[in-house]
């Protein structure tokens, strides 16, 4: 994916295959030689986890499919069938259900990442947008695919969810009658989710090969900030560099991974979902799973159905203009001291959401939210076009390899770096 | 620029403010009232209001067998508790999990003998026509569903009002809120808090402390309870020296249904422990390996 | 944005080279060390795939709630001679065939030398008028058809292979007799399958 493949094949087999598809070729020069900046950090391996993810849910999930009845009556007693009968059943439906929480961790450390160091901007744009588009799109799978185990929570978590679109005028009715396919959520809605929450994957699969492309087209981005100039210097290849790398930061989440999955399965889950779906009796709170939590706080702080769903769906549909929103020539967050703070800011409204989504409506919680919703558009609509023309940033350094000779000198004045870093500081 | 910094640094403070002030007058709004059983104390909890706006206590911790790293069933409450399940709760409640796997060695542990004939005790409807195109009854086998006491909710509602629910996943499906920042130390290592349903149910059993309203309990969110007092001092025979009051008795069928909603846990820590070691020890030599081979990098 | 790929032809080959390869000429004993930090971890990451696979194939395998119907009681009492009862065991049919005594003959009389599949009538059954086998085809698992053929026993529609009133194969295609299941009387009129 990264242009013209210097591999050439050792064997005389290899050279036959190689000249009819090249497709070692391409892989050797996408994830071998592929050259990745030497200052990358930590942050920058949730990449690779979400590549891990996103397969081990493809796995588990193909294999539940095996074992799980999308029917109305059958489908909550094939979950415990699951569970307590299929071998290894309860791992795997743990895994996967766990496991969906874990990629929702994973992306948010990977956006949030992608906006602290200013990923977005040029020439990122499409490849953030192709970003935004895999975030719906895994938004969409996690939606359906907790409504699968029909308890409770997978009940009425859909009969809101598609009811937001009843708010959009004159047609808004039809449309939701059309995704139940009935009057109300029911067996068709069920079949209906449950091939959607199998098929949707795949195209993310399709998404994220976009995503990866359009990274290898225009280079991974930096915690500096600034471009590659000199790839000898500034860079070292993607095997065994960033693979190792990549592979220890995986095995620490898988850690974190399998905590969740052997020793709190039920943590991030909802009780209300180990009862049965009862059409006739709505649980007393009904809360969404925790990572669309503040996109569900901003809904509820709007106290009128279409605004407060336009305002839920603009909450992240705005991400997708950030490359625009965001005016400063600067791009990572290390030279823009007032970027920062608001940065850490942004985080604390979003923790500050998701926290009051999870609450009871009362009329503090609804004054606290509608803060925190201004608060939100605020970051996107004021903070990051106004900061780019106002603010003062630091001097950028020359190239990642000053930047990194800079810092494991511990930043002495002696290095190239020196009098930038000095008079910023 | 000085002028900006501080501008921002103040309007971040002002937000973080925002975003955890009502969590933190939740959390201290009304300290816990002591609790109404012999239980062993766990951590306080804050109390949250309820829905009615009414106030009750929340659950104390206790300490089962199956909590921790380690934790295990304890085979002899289990099949005290099923006792328990079998002579009070199960005139009213069902519990679809198949006989056979009362036979689980990690859970109540009985004989195959014991769990034929117990199934042989009960009638039980064929799924499927036989050859004269009835459903015939016939006496229970290991591998069906323990019957319930009704053929469906509307016919258990028909004759109690409310459709008591099915006990296969019950403890599961309670919960009692915990509150910032309770919610966080309940998932860390060492003081993982995964019984709240447990609790729940116990603390709801030993609940009904006003001894003239039967369905008044000091638990149950807004106090009012469909199922009356359902356990009594004396009530079930145990016949290995265990004490035979209300709490006991809550404690051995709470820990029966924890097994009946959970019934892998056991063999689920075993793996998990295996699984942690091997993990740690794997991040540790690719910690190593990397950092030998990013030496050349510099 | 410059195209910086280019540029990575010339990085040195040792770089491209997997784990485990030297990395430069370096002193021995460090490199003994090396090579074995980087076999201990692949070798522990070979074992960490190995072992989360195996779940992954054992979820097919079937389950604690097929396992626990393995085994049926069927009343012997229903069945008059003459007559083939059909019953469901572990998803396929069973024949509990109630013999006349003509059939009883022909299944023992017959000599062994003239059988594709040589298995004496009394190696088939418990008791004589009892003759009890899966229902399947050896050939390729079609269900034959009771009472039909030239042997009086069963016949397979499927590719025509003939079974004797002992389920013995005759004639066609299919190599075996009919499998006789693990079963047990537990009295005169009743009878456990599996």
């Amino acid at each position: 994916m990264s242009g013209t493949s210097t591999y050439v094949p050792k064997s005389a087999l290899g050279k036959w295959f190689e000249s009819r598809l090249p497709i070692i070729g391409l892989v050797h020069s996408s994830f071998v030689a592929y050259p990745t900046p030497r200052n990358l950090n930590y942050l920058w391996t949730f990449g690779a986890i979400l590549s891990f993810m996103l397969a081990a849910q493809i796995v588990t999930g193909v294999i539940l499919a095996m074992h799980y009845v999308p029917q109305a009556n059958l489908a909550f007693d094939s979950v415990e069938h699951i569970m307590r009968d299929v071998n290894y059943g309860w791992l795997l439906r743990y895994l996967h259900s766990n496991g969906a929480s874990m990629f929702f961790f994973a992306v948010y450390a990977h956006i949030f990442r992608g906006i602290y160091y200013g990923s977005y901007k040029a020439p990122r744009e499409v490849l953030w947008i192709l970003g935004v588009i895999i975030y719906l799109l895994m938004m969409a799978t996690a939606f359906m695919g907790y409504v699968l185990p029909w308890g409770q929570m997978s009940f009425w978590g859909a009969t809101v969810i598609t009811n937001l679109f009843s708010a959009i005028p004159l047609v808004g009715k039809s449309i939701a009658t059309w995704l139940w396919g009935g009057y109300a959520v029911g067996d068709p809605t069920l079949n209906r989710f449950f091939s959607l929450h199998y098929l949707l994957p795949f195209m993310i699969a399709g998404v994220v090969v976009l995503h990866v492309w359009a990274l290898h087209v225009v280079g991974q981005n930096n915690p500096d900030g600034v471009e590659v100039k000199n790839v000898a210097r500034d860079t070292v290849a993607f095997t065994p560099y960033a693979t190792l790398k990549d592979v220890f930061g995986l095995a620490v989440f898988l850690i974190v991974y399998a905590w969740f999955v052997f020793y709190i399965p039920n943590y991030l889950g909802d009780a209300d979902n180990y009862i049965k779906a009862n059409p006739l009796q709505t649980p007393a709170r009904i809360v969404p799973e925790w990572y669309l939590l503040p996109f569900y706080a901003i809904l509820r702080a709007i106290p009128n159905k279409l605004l407060g769903v336009i305002a839920l769906f603009s909450a992240i549909a705005l991400l997708a203009f950030l490359p625009w929103l965001d005016t400063s020539p600067v791009r990572s967050a290390k030279y823009r001291p007032v970027f920062r703070v608001f940065f850490w800011a942004f985080v604390a409204v979003c923790l500050g959401l998701g926290w009051l989504g999870s609450q009871e409506i009362t009329d503090a919680y609804v004054l606290a939210a509608r803060i925190l919703a201004i608060c939100y558009f605020a970051f996107f609509l004021v903070v990051l076009p106004l900061l780019g023309l106002l603010e003062t940033t630091r001097p950028l350094p020359p190239s990642i390899a000053d930047a990194v000779l800079a810092r494991t000198k511990g930043g002495s004045a002696n290095v190239a770096v020196g009098p930038a870093e000095k008079s910023a500081v | 620029m000085i002028r900006l910094r501080t501008i921002a640094l103040a309007s971040a403070a002002l937000l973080g403010f925002a975003a955890f002030a009502p969590a933190g007058f939740a959390a201290n709004e009304q300290p816990s009232p002591p609790p109404a059983n012999e239980a062993k104390q766990g951590a306080s909890q804050p109390t949250p209001p309820t829905e009615a706006g009414e106030e009750q206590p929340s659950p104390t911790r206790q300490s089962w067998s199956f909590s921790g790293l380690f934790g295990t069933y304890d085979q002899a409450q289990l099949q005290r508790g099923f006792k328990v399940y079998h002579d009070v709760c199960a005139n009213c409640h069902s519990l679809s999990i198949p006989f056979r796997t009362l036979s689980d060695p990690t859970g109540p542990g009985f004989s195959d003998a014991q769990v034929k004939a117990l199934a042989a005790t009960y009638q039980v409807t064929d799924t499927e026509p036989n050859d004269k195109g009835e459903y015939a009854k016939r006496p229970g086998r290991p591998s069906d569903l323990i019957p319930g006491p009704y053929p469906n909710p509307e016919a258990a509602a028909a004759a109690l009002g409310k459709a008591p629910p099915d006990m296969s996943t019950l403890v599961k499906a309670r919960k009692y809120e915990r509150g910032f920042p309770w919610f966080i130390f309940d998932a860390l290592p060492f003081d993982q808090y995964q019984e709240v349903g447990a609790d729940y149910v116990y603390a709801v059993l030993n609940g009904y402390t006003k001894a003239d309203d039967l369905n008044w309990n000091l638990y149950y969110p807004g106090h009012k309870i469909a199922m009356p007092k359902p356990l009594s001092d004396g009530q079930v025979d145990y016949t290995d020296g265990t004490p035979t009051t209300v709490a006991q008795y809550a404690r051995d069928v709470v820990s029966f249904l924890y097994w009946a909603s959970e019934p892998t846990l056991v063999e689920r820590k075993k793996i998990g422990m295996r699984v942690m070691v091997f993990l740690i020890v794997l991040s540790a030599l690719l910690y190593f390996t990397k950092k030998r081979v990013w030496e050349k990098a510099h | 944005m410059a195209r910086p790929r280019r540029a990575s032809a010339c990085r040195p080959r040792r770089e491209e080279k997997r784990l485990g390869v030297h990395l430069s000429g370096e002193a021995t004993v460090d490199q003994s060390r090396r090579d074995f930090l980087f076999i201990a971890t692949g070798a522990a990451a070979a074992v960490a795939a190995g072992a989360t696979v195996w779940p992954l194939i054992d979820q097919m395998n079937p389950d604690a709630s097929t396992l626990a119907l393995s085994s049926t009681e069927i009343d012997l009492g229903a069945v008059p001679e003459g007559q083939i009862l059909t019953v469901k065991w572990r998803g396929k049919p069973v024949f509990v065939r109630h013999r006349t005594k003509k059939e009883i003959e022909e299944a023992q009389n017959t000599p062994l030398n003239e059988l594709r599949d040589p298995q004496s009538d009394a190696q088939r059954v418990k008791k004589p008028e009892w003759l009890i086998v899966i229902g399947v085809c050896t050939h390729l698992g079609c269900i034959p058809l009771g009472h039909q053929g030239k042997y009086d026993g069963w016949f397979c529609p499927c590719h025509g292979s003939v079974y004797d009133t002992s389920g013995r194969i005759r004639q066609g295609p299919a190599p075996a007799n009919l499998e006789v299941p693990e079963y047990a009387f537990l009295s005169d009129s009743k009878v456990r399958i599996g």
